[in-house]
């Protein structure tokens, strides 16, 4: 997927973020902090938001464990979080 | 039938998305819903997969969230920085109610909508840099550094051996505390050039991938005529707190941490 996740910026030279090899991954985790639990909370008639943002954070951490393996990186850096994570999950 | 998903509210004089505003969450076209002075960009999604039921399933479901966040986030984006972007799951009936939402609370959205006008938000992340904070610690005591200083250990082998470990675990200790005070220092820096800042919880090791603890998730509310002087803060905090911090900047990205309404009537 190669489709810009970067707001529009201004024309003027601004601000350089950082980039880095785990880009995609960072860029989801980030994605998810925002998309998720900013933007207006609004009532809506069929969902209210999906608004229980503590239940989200919690299924958060399972989604991107299995978007991590997914995207089969070699193994990088810690594998060892995500079995004993799962055995915290409701 | 369909139910009208909500991306984002703006100016009605924003105009429709561009002709090449990218598929939505159910990969519809997105439009627009106006209402008085604001319009509302939308889309239509198949009601029995957009219901309340199905997207809390869906939530779940890593191979569909994903890259419907990602279609939320890039539809967002294409309003070009003049919208309050509707937190991902906001989903009404019909278009009907959408335009009665932006006709009840009109001026809480315009509110909303002068307080981020010419502003983008910049995240700031700072990550205890064990790594480099050891390196720099052996160049400059390599002694000390590897545990062979101090007083010679002949006689009590076990003893010495305790309290360098002591010592070691004493010294992450000062190490973490140290660093959670300079990140906190880095967010009161960055919050005096920010127009609204805001923290988001640290994310976990598991989803940045990054071992060391995250000690600030900062996000900061910047107008455009600020941007090179925040941007330069970031790179003097970045010096001013190495080797001890590593700090990383993000975006920039639509307000989505600064646009809080009172708009939740009859939400928990």
């Amino acid at each position: 997927m190669s489709t810009p996740d970067r707001y529009p910026s201004h024309p003027e030279p601004g601000i350089e973020p950082d980039s880095g090899l785990r880009q995609r991954n960072v860029a989801l985790v980030d994605l998810l902090d925002r998309v998720l639990a900013g933007g207006v909370v609004i009532a809506g008639e069929v969902t209210l938001s999906i608004a229980d943002v503590d239940l989200v954070r919690i299924s958060l951490r399972a989604l991107i464990a299995s978007v991590r393996s997914l995207a089969a990186e070699p193994a990088a850096e810690p594998a060892a979080e995500p079995a004993a994570e799962r055995g915290r999950e409701p | 039938m369909t139910y009208t998903w909500l991306y984002a509210v703006a100016p009605a004089d924003t105009g429709a998305p561009p002709p090449d505003t990218p598929g939505g969450v159910a990969g519809e076209h997105p439009r627009t819903v106006g209402a008085g002075s604001l319009l509302a960009v939308v889309g239509s999604v198949p009601d029995p997969d957009f219901d309340a039921e199905a997207l809390q399933r869906r939530l779940r479901d890593p191979q569909w969230l994903e890259p419907a966040v990602r279609a939320h986030h890039r539809v967002v984006s294409a309003t070009a920085g003049r919208a309050l972007p509707v937190r991902f799951g906001t989903v009404y009936r019909d278009d009907d109610r959408v335009r009665a939402l932006l006709t009840a609370h009109a001026d809480a959205f315009r509110t909303a909508l002068a307080r981020v006008a010419d502003r983008t938000e910049w995240g700031v992340k700072a990550h205890l840099d064990k790594a480099r904070l050891d390196e720099a610690r052996a160049n400059a005591d390599p002694a000390a550094a590897t545990g062979t200083g101090g007083p010679p250990d002949d006689d009590r082998p076990g003893t010495a051996y305790l309290l360098r470990r002591r010592a070691a675990r004493d010294r992450d200790t000062r190490d973490l505390s140290d660093a959670a005070a300079r990140a906190r220092q880095v967010h009161l820096a960055l919050t005096g050039l920010a127009d609204h800042s805001t923290e988001h919880p640290p994310q976990p090791p598991e989803a940045t991938g990054v071992r060391d603890p995250m000690l600030l998730n900062g996000a900061y509310l910047v107008h455009r005529s600020r941007e090179a002087g925040f941007a330069r803060a970031v790179r003097g905090l970045r010096e001013q707190h190495a080797p001890v911090l590593r700090l990383e900047l993000t975006g920039p990205w639509p307000p989505y941490s600064f646009v809080d309404l009172p708009t939740g009537d009859g939400a928990p």
